[in-house]
């Protein structure tokens, strides 16, 4: 008999809440719209401590607790189930956890904005759907949680509607979304012509039945497909370019959606479908390839950014292509355990950039803040440790987790020294744009206007930042890897759902022997970390002049780089313009106004013209119409007559 | 005896008089009459078929048309009273209001 430990109060919670403030919000004092919208969500993230805590009783896994039938259609059937194993159990922790941490911090960020019960609507709306992809039991209820929070960020990217750029980020997020969601339900389309079913109790044991592919298949096909979603939604190559503008949005929202969570859900689908992904070497192989070209990309843009908020956006997609790295040479276990840390790590460094931003009254260039350590040390003292915790410095959560990808990427069959070497050169890059933003936010003197009074948050907004801070330091502690003297009890806690083909657990198991190796790879990646430091030490605090300098002796290579590479400008070019001037020219004043609108304009145009024709034989004139009576009779009588002659 | 064709020769001329008057004519009166010469030239040619064949139906359609005649001549006078009251002219061209 297996408990029912009523996972659906996890998701529908935060609805309720959603609900509550959309309706009634408007009416109510700010303080009870806050109220209710973070309630919601602490007793959703109790909820699932609570199923946690009940974890280990559980005697059988996964536990899936189905409810009510949603679409019956012959063979095939999708309930409303939820499906709980060790891997939505951590996602669920961590989006609910971190959910819950942002709702608070929002309680003072948002303050003095308007629309306050429209953001946290909005918010609890996004937590309900995410929680519903987390938990779905079946791909189509993840497909509707994808698809809302996809809706919730393009609302909470555009919260600022009344802003252009604001609106038109919103619409460019949803709609380079739809690329990829339209892969993602071909890629379902082929599940349920493959495997009759797309509940996953179903579909992960008919596909283990199957055998690794040696050629490119029908499981290539669905995994490139559902990793064209995941591009789009985690923001990889060539999808990433909905992410940056996203920061139009209001911070706690790049913190909760474009750091945190949301863009985690590509990772969390691809370790979800992880059976389909290891039977596929050519689909893993396009994973890591995309994930380490995304990883360099990112972090090298990131290098030329000014704006603080895109320096985090672009370290996001660039640690969200560390995730599909992993997930690239089958360490489902590795991504998830970044995600899990970057979750921590990332979510502060956008609420410390956040809390920067308030503290100067909305500035977001770096180069006009400066100084502001002694202004705001608690904000200093967490980002500091975020800042330390992405870098990959030792015993910080992101060194444990970073480390453990690259030492994947090296040792697994799937892996290789060039995809280590990309990442251990992206660890460098992303220490030096971390400090470079750290020292030019904090050390030297303020480059702002003289009068600015940078004041330190209030506490509502400081006390998520301290826990989240604790937890980027400590939180690495759940995965000390084997050859560092750990146990590695996160792997082992997802190694159930994470069960790679046995072909390859042998090689793994052989590759873990070399602990020789692994230490020497560490001392390489923190070695990069450090001389990341380094540069960004020289080059933003020691010597401000040389920045400049550089910038022009590389000429070209800084524009482009500034530039993002051009990348927005070429999508323009090559596709948007297209499609714009072909809907323009041709669907519109082809199609619509030519045929379309031709056909019923000339069909009334020539009506109209036989009628001016005709209408001339009502002259009005009575000797007309006599005239015509007239010779209608002599024609009748010619007629007759001729009748009657023959 | 008269033979028919003679009859029927004189009312067709006395009907194409009506029309061609009907045509010509721009007097609302004159109009009037000429509606009424192209009755009587039908009556003619009935009354003519009748006395021919013998048979009555004939005549009895010819007083049919007279009283209809004599109905429309009633209506129609007071029409074209109206007509003059209202427009100071009885010349059909110029009553044309309705027209485009």
């Amino acid at each position: 008999m297996t408990p029912n430990l009523h996972l659906w109060l996890i998701p529908v919670l935060p609805l309720v809440g959603a609900a509550l403030n959309g309706l009634f919000g408007r009416r109510w004092p700010k303080r009870a719209v806050a109220l209710v919208g973070t309630v919601f969500v602490g007793a959703a993230f109790a909820w699932t401590l609570w199923v946690a805590s009940q974890f280990s009783h559980l005697t059988q896994l996964p536990h899936i607790e189905e409810h009510a039938p949603w679409i019956t259609a012959g063979g095939f059937v999708a309930n409303f189930g939820f499906y709980l194993d060790q891997l939505s159990l951590v996602m669920a922790l961590v989006v609910t956890g971190v959910g819950f941490l942002i709702h608070i911090y929002s309680i003072g960020y948002m303050e003095h904005e308007g629309g306050y019960y429209r953001f946290f609507a909005y918010l609890n709306l996004f937590m309900f759907f995410m929680l519903t992809l987390v938990l779905a039991d079946n791909y189509l209820l993840m497909f509707v949680g994808w698809e809302g929070v996809g809706l919730a960020s393009y609302l909470l990217i555009g919260f600022w509607f009344q802003k252009d750029s604001a609106a038109a980020a919103g619409k460019k997020a949803f709609i380079v979304n739809r690329i990829g969601d339209f892969g993602f339900l071909l890629a379902l389309f082929l599940l349920i012509r493959t495997c009759g079913s797309l509940n996953f109790a179903e579909v992960f044991p008919a596909i283990s039945r199957m055998g690794v592919e040696a050629a490119p298949g029908v499981l290539t096909a669905i995994a490139l497909l559902l990793m064209l979603g995941a591009c789009g939604k985690s923001a990889q190559l060539p999808l990433y370019v909905w992410l940056p503008d996203a920061m139009e949005g209001p911070t706690p929202v790049s913190a909760l959606i474009h750091a945190a969570t949301m863009v985690t859900a590509g990772v969390y689908m691809v370790a979800r479908s992880n059976p389909i992904f290891s039977r596929s070497p050519e689909a893993l192989t396009v994973v890591a390839v995309v994930g380490c070209l995304t990883a360099l990309f990112a972090a090298t843009i990131g290098m030329a950014q000014n704006d603080i908020k895109r320096v985090l956006a672009y370290s996001t997609i660039s640690q969200l292509g560390y995730m599909f790295l992993a997930c690239g040479v089958a360490a489902y276990s590795a991504a998830i355990f970044h995600l899990m840390t970057h979750a921590f790590f990332k979510a502060l460094l956008f609420l410390a950039a956040g809390s920067v931003i308030h503290a100067l009254g909305g500035e977001q260039d770096m180069r006009n803040m400066g100084g502001l350590r002694k202004h705001i040390p608690w904000t200093f003292w967490t980002m500091t440790a975020a800042t330390f915790a992405i870098a990959g410095f030792p015993f910080l959560s992101g060194f444990f987790s970073k480390d453990e990808i690259l030492w994947r990427a090296w040792s697994s069959p799937y892996g290789g020294w060039i995809f280590w070497a990309v990442g251990v050169g992206t660890a460098g890059l992303t220490s030096f744009y971390m400090f470079r933003l750290w020292f030019l936010t904090f050390f030297g003197e303020s480059r702002g206007p003289e009068d600015r009074h940078p004041h330190e948050s209030p506490r509502v907004m400081l006390a998520p930042l301290v826990i989240l801070a604790v937890l980027a330091v400590v939180g690495g502690y759940v995965g000390v890897p084997h050859a560092l003297g750990g146990e590695n009890h996160f792997e082992r806690f997802l190694a159930p759902v994470m069960a790679v083909p046995a072909a390859l657990e042998h090689e793994g198991a052989a590759a873990a022997a070399e602990v020789g190796t692994e230490r020497m790879l560490t001392a390489a990646s923190v070695g990069a970390a450090a001389l990341g430091l380094f540069f960004a030490w020289l080059l933003y605090h020691k010597r401000r002049d040389l920045p400049e300098k550089i910038a022009t002796a590389l000429g070209g290579m800084y524009t482009a780089v500034a530039n993002k590479y051009y990348v927005d400008e070429g999508y323009n070019a090559v596709l948007v313009q297209p499609v714009v001037e072909g809907s323009t020219r041709l669907l519109w004043r082809g199609v619509d106004a030519g045929v379309i609108d031709g056909t019923v304009n000339h069909a009334a145009g020539d009506v109209r013209k036989v009628s001016d024709a005709l209408r001339h034989m009502q002259s009005g004139s009575v000797r007309s119409y006599a005239g015509w009576v007239a010779a209608g009779a002599a024609l009748a009588l010619a007629y007759l007559i001729w009748v009657g002659a023959r | 005896m008269v033979p028919l064709s003679y009859y029927l020769v004189l009312s067709a001329i006395l009907f194409g008089l009506g029309v061609t008057g009907f045509l010509v004519k721009r007097n609302i009166i004159t109009l009037f009459m000429s509606i009424e010469l192209m009755l009587n030239a039908v009556n003619l040619s009935f009354v003519a078929f009748a006395a021919h064949w013998g048979a009555l139906s004939g005549h009895v359609y010819v007083f049919f048309v007279m009283v209809v005649a004599a109905a429309e001549a009633a209506v129609g006078l007071a029409i074209i009273i109206a007509v003059f009251r209202t427009r100071q002219t009885l010349n059909v061209d110029r009553v044309n209001l309705l027209k485009l």
